[in-house]
């Protein structure tokens, strides 16, 4: 069986990464925040954007951030007047057992005296995380996340397949696997129920599609349709286009779908393929899936994405030989090699897999080298997700008026 | 020669890695990577699109990623290019398609 090498965590997590993280409740402390991580060596800084409002969302995507293996420990910076407090979000990340310090820049006296104590602890911090050493793991302590940005047509044809053998591989020697970007499975229902382990399952997908087609029908946006881009680029059904989506989770049963919303954040509860019911947008997705817990992301691209994250490494991987070559700064993978023939999709998959298992071994990724640490926090609106609720779903018109009940056939 | 790829092997259409002219033979790719057949390319086949490696009838179904993405709408020699004009959505009907105006 495959070994990786991590650090053990007090929770019997495994991280692949020794971040310390300053997180902040909301921006208003951003700034001194990132003033203290920049004074010590494997620190990072980061906020959300949302307000400073309890949102159950918004604290659960932190909590689950602090939470995360590969942070080896944090600081909460919070202004003090905030709703949502660092002592919500310390209570959320203590049971890991991990070291979390708050500091409250009202009560410590301002941005200097802030700063210097919040040195001082993360300096402390780092000094126990040096003491810390890889041991070999078996895969089923990790956890990869998968997600694709910057499509085009090489994508569904390279890159996703690829990435989906390396995604079965983990799986099969006991790995967690992750995927989102709920629109995208748009007109795949059948074959991700199909593919449920249990009728749980079959519910949790179909409840989380069928929703993400009402959002869009109420916001005037029929999901089911494909952009001209999308036909000239050789998508001839909506159910092509989601199959390509959805391969580079591979082709294994599916556990169940992990909520990020405020009904529940969703841990995966045991190995395997996981779904995670979140937003298309590729910061905020990966953003959501490390506070799910997975320490390294692969990401496809056609187009050519630089993103990374702030305490987990993400892979890129692209399908396009052109763009590995003219954006070599930023790929990691090149599976490109499937369209001229001169390696099999299982062969450049069994490549990503050991990518992965290296990566998370402690092999920097292109995005890691770059000094990359995107970090957003999506929610969906409150109100938006009430009213979708209150409203009757017949009332909801597309953006030429008419109804739009074809939207709310069972399992479309 | 230009290149084909079968994404799984129960696919009967494979999609074409360059852009293929009408009359030229395709060396077409298992997932494994083992040449399975080179047909003749009936049309031009642009990269990214699909020709089919069977014959089809109206309604049958056409598989791609080992999955069902759609119904024949007519007749489908093998060689030929398999797309809008020739396929229906299982799930929505191409006239949605039209009427969306998109």
């Amino acid at each position: 069986m495959t070994k990786f090498l991590g650090y053990e965590r007090q929770d019997g997590s495994v991280g692949v990464r020794n971040h310390l993280l300053v997180l902040t409740p909301m921006d208003c402390s951003i700034e001194p925040a990132r003033q203290i991580a920049a004074r010590v060596d494997g620190a990072v800084a980061v906020t959300q954007h949302h307000g400073c409002g309890f949102d159950s969302m918004v604290a659960n995507t932190l909590i689950g951030t602090g939470r995360n293996p590969n942070v080896a420990g944090v600081l909460l910076v919070g202004l003090g007047c905030e709703t949502l407090t660092c002592e919500i979000l310390a209570e959320g990340i203590r049971p890991t057992g991990k070291p979390v310090e708050t500091l409250i820049i009202q009560e410590e006296g301002g941005t200097v005296k802030t700063t210097e104590k919040g040195v001082r602890i993360l300096r402390g911090m780092a000094e126990e995380v040096t003491e810390l050493v890889r041991e070999p793991f078996s895969l089923s302590k990790l956890i990869l996340a998968v997600e694709c940005g910057g499509s085009d047509a090489t994508s569904g044809l390279a890159a996703n397949p690829a990435v989906g053998v390396a995604a079965d591989m983990l799986v099969d020697e006991g790995g967690t696997v992750m995927f989102g970007e709920t629109q995208e499975m748009t007109g795949t229902q059948h074959v991700l129920a199909r593919r449920a382990v249990d009728e749980g399952a079959v519910a949790a997908i179909h409840a989380m599609i069928d929703r993400q087609e009402l959002r869009m029908r109420a916001a005037g946006i029929d999901s089911r349709f494909m952009s001209k881009g999308n036909i000239e680029g050789g998508l001839t059904t909506i159910e092509e286009k989601s199959l390509g989506a959805i391969r580079k989770g591979g082709t294994r049963p599916i556990q169940g779908v992990l909520g990020t919303d405020r009904d529940g954040f969703d841990y995966p509860g045991r190995s395997g393929l996981w779904l995670q019911d979140g937003t298309g947008s590729d910061v905020p997705s990966v953003t959501s899936m490390v506070a799910a817990g997975a320490q390294v992301v692969a990401f496809t691209t056609g187009r050519g994405s630089t993103t990374g994250h702030a305490v987990a490494p993400v892979l890129k991987v692209t399908g396009n030989p052109l763009t590995y070559s003219r954006m070599g700064d930023n790929m990691d993978v090149n599976a490109g090699t499937i369209l001229d023939g001169s390696e099999s999709l299982r062969s450049v998959g069994e490549r990503i897999f050991r990518d992965v298992v290296e990566v998370a071994s402690g092999r920097m990724t292109k995005a890691e080298a770059l000094g990359y640490h995107d970090f957003i926090v999506y929610k969906t609106s409150g109100l938006a997700e009430r009213l979708l609720e209150v409203c009757p779903p017949e009332a909801l018109r597309d953006s030429r008026g008419r109804s739009s009940t074809a939207a709310l056939e069972p399992g479309f | 020669m230009k290149k084909a790829i079968q994404i799984d092997g129960s696919d009967n259409v494979a999609t074409v890695t360059s852009d293929v002219v009408g009359g030229a033979s395709v060396e077409v790719l298992s997932p494994e990577g083992v040449t399975l057949m080179e047909p003749v390319v009936l049309d031009a086949v642009p990269f990214g699109h699909k020709l089919a490696l069977r014959a089809f009838s109206k309604g049958d179904e056409i598989v791609k990623y080992g999955e069902v993405i759609g119904v024949a709408s007519g007749e489908i020699r093998p060689g030929e290019w398999v797309h809008t004009h020739n396929v229906e959505s299982a799930r929505v009907p191409t006239s949605a398609y039209e009427e969306a105006g998109r």
